[in-house]
């Protein structure tokens, strides 16, 4: 099954690191990311640039649309990155969010996929 | 009784017997929750248009697995898209036949798969147990709600929800790996105990309804034993859940007031019952690593195997809550450990004790009542009956709101 693993967090959550330890854990993200896509688990993903750079549109039913500054949902938590992995189940999804190395909170959805799934 | 009263109940035995074990195949084999639950609905259906003329058959969960496999083979010939599955359930319903197995693979029972799943931590608490209830105890939702005294439609709805998620987000139906299985059995075990709790404290006009519950909790984790034999923490709890059995009976007050451990008559409880969980105690310690559940299950056989209250061995209680709290270390278990601690030391040990549980326990109207209890014993009777109206305001339980009023109306 194919599932998007939102990845979010709060988006000070590295200050309380140094440079060092910072760049510690994002080779420890980097390190992740290669070798869940040469097991072929991450089809695909990004990181993001951070919320500030959002841009909202809004589309009412009856076509209007408006444009705004920041994310669609204000909150502690951002989404900063997201990938699309490939397992047998949900098991295997969670486990593989449980391996990412950085102290943020996933969220995994399933994908809409063609009839039987 | 009558022939048709006879068929009814050992219909109704062996389907709770073989139900969770139908439904748990037919999930695994058509990968469909709803559709297996209307198969063992209408080859219960079945059994009873039969059953009273022809008797009842050599096997009755093989013949309920017959009718039921039958039945899916009907439907799934209408939907193409089961093909695949049809021939996999000529295979599978074969195996179905078969005599009972004993001694079998337990990883491959199907019921074991059922309740893990029920059970799967992706599911909010409220929809495992529901979901556990409906499918592995053979509740219906009015049942259901009617026991955690909430509408039918909102059990019926959670119960949608969760098979949806369990079909939609990819929840395996399989019992967890060996490096899986610890959190996911305390997940289990949880529910279970909730299932139990919701009955056992059950004090209301419902209580007949609700002890039933309690009932069903136990024959769920008995068979979550009998699958899971080398596994501790599911004897503890179901010896503990015996030992709270057992003693039931002496628990409530003709009028349903509340009686508690020291005042209740020991003679009410049922000793072949408590020596049963001693047994089971004493197993479950022998293979090392108890758990939260088999320890407070010898805390509870401590008590229940003291001939007085004033007889317990309060040093072996003691000893107990200490590991307990290592293992577990919650104010509440801190706070049963100050109450056997009160009949070992004193009340002003015990007191001393508490005290700094009382920022986290605020609003827990057991530590209030414990604190009123233990200010009362030590003469500072002012403080108590404060403590008592604070633990009155925090709990609706009727049985505890009457034992709180009278203690104020005595002092």
């Amino acid at each position: 099954m194919k599932y998007m693993l939102l990845i979010g967090g709060a988006e000070d959550g590295w200050d309380h690191l140094d440079e060092a330890g910072q760049r510690a854990l994002y080779a420890r993200i980097e390190t992740w990311w290669d070798e869940r896509k040469a097991a072929g688990e991450l089809l695909e993903g990004a990181q993001l640039q951070p919320s500030t750079t959002a841009t909202t549109v809004r589309r009412g039913i009856d076509g209007d649309v408006t444009v705004t500054d920041g994310p669609f949902v204000e909150g502690k938590e951002m989404i900063g990155g997201y990938g699309v992995i490939e397992v047998p189940d949900l098991d295997a999804a969670i486990r593989l969010a449980s391996s990412w190395p950085a102290p943020d909170t996933l969220e995994i959805r399933p994908l809409v996929t063609g009839e039987m799934g | 009784m009558t022939a048709r009263q006879t068929v009814d109940s050992s219909l109704a035995r062996v389907l709770r017997e073989e139900r969770a074990r139908l439904i748990g195949s037919l999930v695994r084999i058509l990968g469909d929750w709803d559709l297996a639950e209307d198969l063992v609905q209408e080859a219960a259906v079945a059994a009873l248009e039969h059953w009273p003329a022809e008797g009842l058959p050599r096997n009755p969960g093989a013949w309920l697995m017959t009718t039921a496999r039958r039945r899916a083979i009907d439907r799934l010939r209408r939907d193409a898209r089961f093909r695949q599955r049809l021939v996999q359930l000529g295979e599978e319903a074969d195996e179905m036949e078969q005599p009972i197995q004993t001694g079998g693979p337990l990883a491959a029972d199907d019921r074991l798969r059922l309740l893990f799943t029920c059970c799967h931590p992706a599911l909010s608490r409220e929809a495992q147990v529901a979901l556990t209830l409906r499918t592995v105890g053979g509740l219906d939702s009015a049942q259901v709600a009617r026991a955690f005294l909430v509408p039918e439609a909102t059990v019926a709805q959670r119960v949608v929800r969760a098979k949806r998620k369990i079909r939609d987000a990819g929840i395996p139906f399989r019992v967890p790996e060996a490096s899986e299985l610890p959190p996911r059995l305390e997940q289990v075990l949880a529910v279970l105990y909730l299932v139990f709790n919701e009955g056992y404290l059950a004090s209301d006009g419902a209580v007949a309804d609700r002890r039933e519950l309690a009932r069903d909790a136990e024959w769920l984790t008995s068979l979550l034993v009998r699958l899971m034999p080398d596994e501790p923490e599911p004897l503890g709890l179901l010896a503990l859940m015996q030992l709270h059995l057992a003693r039931v009976e002496a628990r409530f007050g003709p009028d349903g007031s509340l009686i508690l451990l020291p005042d209740q008559d020991r003679s009410r409880w049922d000793a072949a019952a408590i020596s049963a969980a001693g047994e089971l105690v004493e197993r479950g310690l022998r293979m090392g690593r108890p758990g939260q559940y088999l320890l407070q299950a010898a805390i509870v056989a401590v008590h229940a195997t003291a001939p007085t209250y004033a007889a317990t061995d309060w040093t072996e209680i003691v000893a107990l809550y200490d590991r307990l709290l290592r293992l577990q270390p919650t104010p509440v278990v801190a706070l049963n450990r100050a109450l056997a601690i009160a009949e070992l030391d004193g009340p002003g040990p015990a007191l001393t004790e508490i005290e700094p549980l009382g920022e986290r326990l605020r609003g827990y109207h057991l530590f209030h009542a414990a604190r009123g209890e233990l200010l009362r014993r030590l003469g500072r009777l002012d403080e108590a009956r404060a403590a008592d109206r604070l633990a009155l305001s925090l709990t609706d339980n009727p049985a505890e709101r009457r034992l709180l009023e009278a203690r104020l109306a005595d002092a």
